[in-house]
């Protein structure tokens, strides 16, 4: 398992130092504050959907729950005039119960992931866009707005979840990335030390198995997808105090298959079982890094989703190959431990 | 060579290997023209990998295969059907929406050009059903024909092959008493046409009806051969076994103590009809035996949750229980360990340790925390309990044998101290050494007052290791047999749907 993170890493490191060779200004200061920040925001969603993937399914609708959660926090903030702090427990409530619906209908319903959350992703987009009359809107209010009166506490949340800390004299760390930091991490305790991450994994490999060794596969899923929504709300927030002004029909737009790429590079298989933490936001500082150099080497843009395919097959192919060499290797230990064996019970064959 | 012309197949010193597990240790085998044979072993013999190697479905590693004296390799099954030696699968193959016709000549339709010739094929077709005793109409649907029929129809279609040995894996483990008579006389006729047949079954009283010679294999290797005049049930069982019957049965009656499991008139959702009632007490070993599909491993099932009884009452030590769904039955002290342990009884990428600790995480847990070194703990006591063969504890699970993987399953289930364990075709696959020791615990723990209740269709071991067995038949109990009444044509009675007086 901490082979795969290898592989990643690797990818990383030569993206990094290609892009780095082929134009210097990459290294600026600016240049990385901005990447370390898409790359934190993209991670956020990207740990949401790995859970969802390790237990074998799917979320198409993580971009459209972005969208939403930006769209309606923006909507209390400044048209409501909400207390903000309101809004945001509202608006990451309502993330959560988007997760439980998709995780009811999957496991008690007996829909196929893939439905349920392409339906979700048609279903948010389109509230987006009719709750605000697809008018753009972000969640600071203007002066004449009912939520001005709050204008300062906003403010301070825009620093919290949209701000830099300086760091030395040149670099300042973007808030987002504090977020990554503290929600890899507790994502990554959730499935290495805790029963319930063991139990996604389990799950993932093998529903069956899992269910007749008495694990409640069906709740287990039910918090996978729980979770990825959730993931993906607060990746929402984020977003709108980044862009300062959310477009109902576009914010979010494509962003779950950015995240179902980053968990697929890192390691997660589709076929579920697979995956860390790790991995996956490495990937999908990858999946930054590319774009970054696609447009700073002055490939033409319209390349950009092209090379990005090609990378991420290129990356899944070498990971197959890897996978298939080590369980070479575990096949021969065993083969000739059988052989060991077979040779030295031929006499004695008691128990006790 | 020349001194094996007369015989129509002769294999010398085959040896299989799969991954951690040698199937065939240099076996060898012979067959003369018109000669019924029958191989016989325990699961886990190497018998159906032989026949799988003799008929072309996989090759061997090494090894001699005549002929008509003439060496040969086959690298596919057709290769082998040219020859004349065709396999009657375990499981059918027909292609149910098709007519008999079309599934005899199925890849072989006569015709050209793409096109079909009907008239040509349903009167072929019908040529070769008349053969084994079928009359009736090639244009039949294959699915709407019993079992014990679609039987007949696999060996009319080996026939239109000009198959000369035909391969028999456990032709009769779902036929009728009178389904099996009708092949039996089918399998007699083409003997008498000259054809050859290596019938392979667990059911010795056919054996000895059918056979000219009987083969015996013990975990991989030729045990002994049995001339005509030899054959009979201790004979066979002595080879089989290595040993006396009672000493690799090594069974001591425990006094059963309270009523572990009552089952009054629960339905597994498969047979809706058929109410079924059982109990099993302490320490007791119970069997449950019947043919393929009389509904044993359904009614496990239902017992552990998987499918919910659809009615009835079960009881778990004197209190009322419900279970829903598998983790229901773990609380209530319930274990199986499945007949499909590669999808139900293990999660094979996953390591011994994670696979033996799976039911225990949550009773261990600290605060939703895994106990890493309780969790170590299980994987060792489970490795050293079970005498699992496994590089480390960390190895997947799914580069061990049949044997170990089983042995993980028992292993993480007594890391739970079941009340009551239940085991569904506990030794199916599993070599002999280790189905030993698999018997040995079964015998351990009914000794320390657990329930066992185990489905198993091999009759020697339900004969060995029940205490007591429940015979079903078309998803009900047809039967409950005490050990002084247990005997292999009284269990095959009520298996079959007859009654114990008749």
């Amino acid at each position: 398992m901490k082979k795969n993170v290898f592989g990643i890493f690797g990818l990383l490191v030569t993206v990094f130092v290609i892009t780095a060779i082929a134009d210097p200004n990459f290294l600026s200061a600016y240049n990385m504050q901005n990447t370390v920040k898409w790359s934190s925001l993209y991670g956020v969603m990207s740990i949401g959907v790995a859970f969802v993937i390790i237990t074998g399914g799917i979320d198409l609708s993580i971009g459209s729950v972005v969208g939403l959660v930006a769209v309606v926090l923006s909507f209390f903030t400044k048209i409501q005039g909400l207390d903000p702090i309101v809004a945001i427990g509202l608006t990451l409530l309502m993330s959560v119960l988007i997760g439980l619906i998709h995780g009811l209908l999957i496991t008690k319903a007996k829909l196929q992931p893939f439905v349920v959350t392409l339906c979700g992703l048609l279903i948010y987009r389109s509230l987006s866009r009719w709750l605000t009359d697809n008018q753009s809107l972000g969640p600071v209010p203007l002066e004449g707005d009912l939520g001005f009166e709050n204008l300062e506490q906003i403010l301070m949340l825009d620093f919290i979840f949209s701000g830099q800390i300086p760091i030395g004299d040149f670099f300042k760390l973007p808030t987002p990335a504090l977020f990554l930091l503290v929600l890899a991490l507790a994502g990554s305790i959730f499935l290495r030390k805790t029963i319930w991450g063991r139990y996604l994994y389990a799950l993932g490999n093998n529903e069956d198995g899992a269910r007749y060794s008495g694990i409640d596969t069906d709740r287990m899923k039910i918090v996978a997808y729980v979770l990825c929504s959730f993931f993906a709300g607060i990746a929402g927030i984020l977003f709108a105090f980044e862009l300062g002004s959310v477009q109902p029909a576009q914010t979010g737009e494509f962003y779950e298959l950015f995240a179902i790429a980053a968990a697929v590079l890192g390691g997660c298989s589709l076929r579920g079982g697979e995956g860390s933490i790790l991995g996956v936001i490495i990937a999908a500082a990858v999946i930054r890094i590319i774009f970054n150099s696609i447009n700073m080497v002055g490939i033409s843009t319209h390349l950009e989703f092209g090379i990005l395919g090609v990378v991420i097959l290129l990356g899944v192919i070498g990971d197959e190959m890897l996978k298939k060499k080590m369980a070479e290797r575990q096949v021969a230990a065993s083969e000739k431990l059988a052989a060991e064996l077979s040779g030295k019970s031929k006499g004695t064959q008691n128990l006790e | 060579m020349s001194s094996d012309s007369g015989l129509l197949l002769a294999v010398k010193d085959l040896k299989k290997s799969f991954p951690g597990v040698l199937a065939l240790k240099g076996v060898s085998l012979t067959l003369g023209k018109g000669e019924v044979i029958s191989l016989i072993g325990e699961n886990g013999a190497g018998k159906s990998t032989l026949m799988k190697i003799l008929a072309g479905v996989q090759p061997a590693d090494s090894g001699d295969y005549h002929i008509d004296g003439q060496k040969v390799g086959f690298k596919n099954v057709r290769e082998a059907m040219d020859l004349g030696i065709a396999l009657i699968h375990q499981e059918l193959n027909l292609a149910a929406n098709l007519d008999l016709a079309s599934n005899i000549f199925l890849g072989r339709e006569p015709g050209s050009k793409g096109f079909i010739n009907e008239q040509k094929l349903h009167t072929e077709a019908s040529r070769h059903l008349k053969r084994v005793g079928l009359n009736l109409p090639s244009e039949t649907i294959a699915g709407s024909l019993p079992i014990g029929k679609q039987q007949l129809v696999e060996i009319a279609k080996a026939l239109s092959c000009n198959a000369r040995v035909l391969i028999m894996d456990e032709p009769t483990s779902s036929l009728s008493q009178k389904e099996t008579e009708t092949l039996f006389e089918v399998v007699k006729g083409l003997r008498d046409e000259g054809i050859s047949v290596i019938y392979i079954s667990h059911r010795l009283g056919e054996v000895k009806e059918l056979s000219d010679r009987v083969t015996v294999f013990r975990d991989g290797e030729n045990a002994g051969e049995l001339a005509k005049d030899e054959i009979n049930h201790d004979n066979m069982v002595r080879l089989m076994v290595g040993r006396e019957l009672s000493e690799f049965y090594d069974r001591e009656i425990h006094k059963p103590g309270d009523c572990v499991l009552k089952a009054v008139n629960v339905v597994s959702p498969t047979y809706p009809e058929v109410p079924v009632s059982i109990e099993v007490r302490a320490g007791e070993i119970v069997g449950i035996a019947g043919l393929v599909g009389a509904g044993r491993t359904e009614l496990l099932q239902t017992f552990f949750g998987v499918t919910p009884s659809l009615g009835g009452e079960l009881e778990v030590q004197g209190v009322s229980f419900s279970p829903r769904s598998p983790a229901d039955a773990v609380h209530a002290g319930l274990a199986l360990a499945p007949e499909d342990r590669k999808h139900h009884g293990l999660v094979l990428p996953m390591t011994v340790r994670e696979n033996a600790s799976l039911p225990s995480l949550e009773r261990d847990q600290k605060m939703g925390f895994l106990d890493h070194s309780k969790e170590k703990e299980i994987a060792n006591v489970a490795v050293e309990q079970m005498k699992i063969k496994t590089p480390s504890i960390e190895q997947a699970a799914r580069f061990l044998s049949g044997g170990n993987q089983q042995k993980i399953v028992l292993g993480k289930w007594l890391a739970m101290n079941p009340k009551l364990l239940m085991l569904d075709e506990p030794t199916r696959g599993i070599d002999i050494g280790a189905k030993r020791e698999i018997y040995k615990l079964m015998e351990k723990l009914a000794g320390k007052g657990i329930a066992i209740l185990f489905v198993s269709s091999e009759m020697e071991e339900v004969l060995g290791m029940a205490d007591r067995v429940y015979v079903m038949h078309e998803g009900g109990i047809s039967g409950e047999l005490q050990k002084n009444q247990m005997s292999e044509e009284s269990i095959m009675q009520l298996a079959t749907g007859g009654s114990l007086s008749a």
